[in-house]
């Protein structure tokens, strides 16, 4: 349990929540192109941090609303009219790589699609 | 001479506004003492002195013309933090993806400021994209801290908070999304408020996660950080979360609060945020604020808030769920840095190469968790169970205000720690926030203000005050009745 300042630095522990195989499938799935030294970092810290956060499951809360946020607003509209945005001079402005008023990207399809 | 970086913001504009002193000359002093120390604090990243000076002499122009002032604090110099869009300065976020990048649009807050006459000195440093509690994640080297230079000034808005110590700035703007504005304030004597969740508009703060992060003003003095938080406040429709109600003048219970008399209020120490394995100097501090609370006719009652203890592991599973949402945007194709386009690899490998190079280590940890904490399979698990806890968290509070009208605890577990101590420790590093982090789950505001000085290493102690949503004044008639009470730091 990670409740108070001192049990939670001295938390011990063996089984790991999971494995650098498990870390390199989620730095696939965030788009993070590690090194295997920095795999080799994080795995040991996810597993850490993993163990740590994981403590929410022992809270008692099956008949808890959820929050997601603390703000009451929900579905906030306005008129529907035209007001001034981003020129496209502007919009482009920090872009890479940009041409003809667009965006231009890497190669999105591979060579058969 | 006065040396006019050692004046309070509202003295400042007083002299100012009375023709005493030109805002030229302020924020030229300003600026001046920034040339001289902050190459020993790191505490801005890009300072832009000739258009704080332009800024500046249209307010003295102003007043010459015979113009009322723009606002309270017109003419008196500001550093904000680089997570704030500016046009006519970088907006890095302390990292490395979006080096160099000028927003095309100005943040609500930096047009506030604008409109207020306020000359913006320059931007300054933080954890990278908000995620630290020591500045030392910023992509540019870690700010030092005005009182030890071999410790951290906290985070993440350590650069604001440092300036305002080493009177580089009178006035700063920070973001608090577990802590990040009193924290930094509780390590380095000085004051930060973070409001109501909803009060200050978010259009243009780059977001850490969007249900947690606020703007919020930081100073040297109670005062001096409500006329900031007046000049910030207010509904904006840019920002969906913004809030359209009327608030209190932060001003006016600052001043309120200043002749120290706190009869009738009711303060709860919480009992869950004061522990035995608290740095002693930082126990002992806080009792001391609470016994002159006391001594100012407040009546102290302990409250329990038996969730809090779940905050850390709630917060540390929301927070990185926010952020990897958040930081998608971050993918090289329409702003920023991008790595790895040699005509070799796809826009996906682009991507994923471009996010590697240019995020540090802390975001990546975040982005990782909260990839995983959504994923399919553990979402219920992490992330859903999570926000029932946050739902708890709220209706403890909502117990303990039903009892009183504000909450006390000391801000930080410890003072400032040494540079470098925790930075490979994640866990031992998120510990800083557990005192701040309940307030932002709840939507809530707090105040950190000084309460002197830990006896056993003289660094400064932080006092927090909460108090419940669109309450905001009350931490301001609270903070300027103890800061009032307590005399000065050293």
């Amino acid at each position: 349990m990670c409740g108070s300042f001192d049990t939670c630095v001295k938390g011990v522990y063996a089984v790991p929540d999971i494995s650098r195989d498990e870390v390199a499938h989620l730095a696939r799935l965030s788009r993070l192109a590690l090194s295997e030294a920095e795999l080799d970092e994080f795995a040991g810290q996810l597993d850490s941090i993993l163990h740590h956060v994981k403590a929410v499951a022992e809270v008692a809360a099956d008949e808890v609303p959820p929050t997601a946020n603390p703000g009451a607003i929900a579905n906030v509209t306005r008129p529907d009219v035209i007001v001034p945005g981003l020129t496209p001079l502007q919009a482009l402005s920090g872009a890479p790589n940009a041409e003809d008023d667009r965006f231009a990207v890497p190669q999105i399809l591979g060579e058969s699609e | 001479m006065t040396d006019l970086t050692a004046l309070d913001a509202s003295e400042l504009a007083g002299r100012i506004h009375a023709r005493e002193v030109s805002a030229v000359e302020v924020t030229q002093a300003h600026l001046d003492r920034i040339d001289q120390v902050d190459g020993e604090y790191h505490a801005f990243l890009h300072v832009s002195g000739a258009n704080a000076l332009v800024a500046a002499k249209e307010v003295d122009d102003a007043l010459s013309a015979g113009e009322s002032p723009a606002s309270a604090l017109a003419g008196v110099p500001l550093a904000l933090k680089d997570v704030f869009t500016t046009t006519d300065m970088p907006t890095t976020c302390a990292s490395k993806m979006l080096e160099g990048w000028i927003s095309p649009y100005d943040a609500a807050v930096t047009s506030k400021l604008r409109s207020a006459g306020i000359p913006l000195l320059g931007k300054t440093n933080m954890d990278e994209f908000a995620m630290g509690s020591s500045t030392e994640n910023s992509a540019y080297g870690p700010t030092k801290n005005p009182w030890d230079t071999t410790r951290i000034p906290g985070g993440s808005g350590g650069g604001s908070a440092a300036a305002l110590a080493s009177r580089q700035a009178p006035l700063a703007i920070g973001t608090d999304t577990g802590g990040s504005i009193r924290q930094p304030a509780a390590l380095t004597g000085t004051v930060g408020t973070k409001p109501t969740y909803g009060t200050v508009s978010r259009y243009g703060l780059i977001a850490c996660a969007s249900s947690l992060d606020q703007g919020g003003p930081c100073g040297r003095t109670v005062l001096d950080t409500a006329l900031l938080h007046d000049v910030i406040a207010g509904h904006d429709p840019r920002d969906s979360t913004s809030v359209d109600v009327e608030v209190a003048s932060m001003v006016a219970a600052a001043r309120a609060g200043a002749n120290g008399d706190l009869t009738g209020v009711r303060v709860g120490i919480v009992k869950e945020l004061h522990s035995d394995s608290y740095q002693p100097g930082v126990i002992s501090s806080f009792d001391a604020a609470v016994a002159t609370l006391t001594s100012l006719g407040a009546e102290v009652v302990e409250v329990s808030c038996p969730n809090f203890v779940h905050a850390l592991a709630a917060y540390y599973l929301i927070l990185p769920s926010e952020v990897s949402s958040n930081l998608a945007r971050f993918d090289g194709m329409r702003y920023g840095a991008r790595a790895g386009d040699d005509g070799t690899h796809s826009a996906d490998q682009v991507m994923a190469i471009t996010r590697a190079k240019g995020f540090g280590a802390e975001v990546k940890r975040r982005i990782m968790i909260g990839t995983y904490a959504l994923s399919a399979g553990y979402y219920d698990e992490y992330y859903g169970q999570a926000l029932k806890v946050r739902t708890l968290i709220a209706r403890d509070f909502d117990r303990a205000y039903e009892q009183v009208d504000v909450l006390v605890s000391p801000t930080t577990p410890t003072t400032a720690f040494p540079l470098g101590d925790k930075v490979d420790d994640p866990i031992a590093m998120y510990l800083n926030d557990l005192c701040t982090l309940p307030t932002n789950l709840a939507g809530h505001c707090a105040m950190s203000v000084p309460s002197g000085l830990a006896s056993e290493d003289a660094l400064p102690v932080g006092l927090q005050i909460m108090a419940p949503a669109f309450a905001d004044d009350r931490l301001y008639r609270v903070g300027a009745a103890y800061e009032s009470a307590r005399g000065p730091l050293r």
